[in-house]
């Protein structure tokens, strides 16, 4: 049996709780998921910037912190830390954390292959649309294939004690480890999809060890001190979740319900790098306090495409608020947008979008919204985007004169003008596997 | 009787670029037949109205005794082009909590 915690479902998440993990108990595995589908596009600019940069800057000072520990329980660290630049990131943590071994993996960028990919027939069209990457080619900011678990065990097997990734597939993370230690081979469909199953259940931290959970949420005890999820795996594909002892939070199964089903699609073909996992054949059910036992999963073989993750520049946007008081807390802020949308018109702004929301009111829900009546306060937040800056800039300057120009008791303009923001969008496609060829490097 | 959806399964919710997947779980196997019947891709798909602009697909999970929902051009664009304060969808399966279904005593014994 191996032990693999999570100690980040991504690039921002609590700083306390990789340390933690590392101190609290025994584990052999520290995964750390630090991408997000737009994350890799702030990389890249960071990197265009400065090339010792597009990394996750978190990622080597923690390394340094948790050194003495990873040594002395001789704990390994598999991190998609590496955005656009994991050598340098390796870098970074060889200077925060020397002795190190560090291997990065390589070959997930295609930044710079978008034309040979173009100029080969593949048309790259956008999974969700249908649209041809062609339509947006030169506001390509970012491109990267979701590699898979088997060149993270490659890396794992150098006996590096850190394997730093670009873009993988998150759940690949934790399957590394068991492909390594196991000897899983690439057509041990069942136990992949296992693992698969198990790094979805952890990829986001906390979210599946009461953090985010309905299950009785007010019962669920120590919040502030909620332990990161381990799946202690075995060889044989089953596994069960759980976290350290003394820890806050809850484990149980159907918190790991909640969690299992987050961000997918159809469960019957959870599609990865490595496998295609059937959901519903997962055997779930609790195994004492904090403990979630699961088996019986089952797999097919891996698809033929990769997917690439590609973002391109869509334009800008702003979004500006104000709070109106009672009495008649939510005309007041139904007038305000009435009053911006025609001072906009009468401008002759033209944005793709405005839409507007009134907080306390319907801003959450929408029209699934439960109607409130007479609520002693309601902010209105009017957002637009285009792709026109100066439209956008030109609307940041409509909303604080409205405090003197609309209706009564307008307040909560303290910040200032709304910032205009570029919009960074996201085009999932699909690539030949043949084209992607990674590759393990040890950076000393 | 007429129940929120709250009395028979819990729900967490998040995106896919502009599809919210909706995940909702019965708070025992017992109560999963009622889940099935009553919560269609129709009824979630009336229950959000303009928010969602395209179809709701639902996919079952006999095993975990759960339901998942996509709800198609359901974020107003999705992650970064979405003007939404919700822009990923994470409190749409709290809006779902307060669905009426319809159940009698045999769907809610334990």
């Amino acid at each position: 049996m191996i032990r693999i915690a999570n100690g980040q479902g991504f690039w921002g998440d609590w700083l306390e709780a990789p340390v933690r993990l590392v101190d609290d108990g025994p584990i052999d595995y520290l995964t750390l998921d630090y991408l997000a589908e737009v994350t890799m596009s702030i990389l890249q600019k960071q990197r265009q910037a400065d090339p010792e940069l597009g990394y996750a800057r978190d990622f080597p000072p923690l390394i340094g912190r948790i050194t003495g520990k990873l040594r002395e329980k001789r704990i390994k660290v598999v991190a998609n830390a590496g955005g656009v630049n994991p050598v340098a990131c390796a870098r970074a943590v060889l200077k925060a954390a020397p002795g190190l071994k560090v291997a990065v993996v390589l070959g997930d960028d295609v930044l710079g292959r978008i034309g040979e990919f173009l100029g080969k027939g593949y048309e790259m069209r956008n999974i969700d649309t249908g649209e041809p990457l062609a339509a947006i080619r030169d506001r390509i900011l970012s491109a990267n294939v979701y590699i898979g678990a088997f060149p993270l065990a490659e890396a794992l097997a150098t006996g590096a004690d850190v394997v730093i990734s670009g873009r993988c597939a998150d759940a690949a993370l934790v399957l590394a480890p068991m492909i390594e230690r196991f000897g899983w081979r690439p057509d041990d469909y069942d136990k992949l999809a296992a693992g698969i199953v198990a790094g979805h259940i952890i990829e986001c931290g906390a979210q599946c060890s009461g953090g985010n959970c309905q299950v009785d949420w007010q019962s669920i005890p120590d919040l502030a001190n909620i332990g990161y999820p381990i799946v202690e795996a075995e060889a044989d594909g089953s596994f069960v979740v759980t976290k350290h002892a003394g820890t806050g939070g809850r484990i149980d199964s159907h918190g790991v319900k909640e969690q299992l089903l987050y961000e997918i699609g159809d469960p019957r073909q959870y599609m990865t790098p490595d496998v295609i996992a059937d959901f519903t054949s997962l055997a779930l059910k609790d195994a004492g306090p904090d403990r979630v036992h699961g088996g019986g999963v089952r797999g097919r073989a891996r698809p033929e495409m990769l997917k690439a993750s590609i973002s391109y520049h869509a334009g800008w946007k702003a979004s500006g608020t104000l709070v109106y008081s009672w009495p008649q807390a939510l005309e007041k802020a139904r007038a305000a947008d009435r009053i911006t949308r025609r001072r906009l018109d009468q401008l002759g702004l033209k944005f793709e979008e405005i839409h507007t929301e009134f907080f306390g009111v319907n801003a959450c829900h929408g029209p699934a919204a439960h109607p409130v009546s007479d609520p002693p306060e309601v902010q209105v937040r009017i957002s637009v985007r285009g792709p026109d800056r100066r439209a956008v800039e030109r609307f940041t300057r409509e909303m604080i004169p409205l405090v003197l120009t609309g209706p009564p008791g307008g307040t909560g303009y303290g910040e200032g003008r709304p910032e205009v923001r570029q919009i960074v969008a996201y085009w999932p496609a699909l690539i030949p596997r043949e084209e992607i060829r990674t590759r393990v490097e040890v950076v000393e | 009787m007429k129940v929120p959806l709250s009395r028979i399964a819990h729900t967490r919710s998040g995106d896919k670029g502009d599809i919210s997947n909706i995940g909702v779980i019965a708070w025992r196997s017992s109560y999963y037949p009622a889940l099935l019947r009553e919560v269609t891709a129709g009824r979630v798909k009336e229950y959000f109205g303009e928010l969602v602009k395209d179809r709701v697909e639902r996919f079952e999970l006999p095993n975990l005794h759960a339901l998942n929902f996509l709800l198609h051009h359901g974020l107003g664009g999705g992650g970064t082009v979405s003007l939404r304060t919700d822009a990923q969808g994470k409190t749409l399966g709290a809006a779902l909590l307060a669905l009426e279904i319809e159940v009698d005593e045999r769907d809610l014994t334990d």
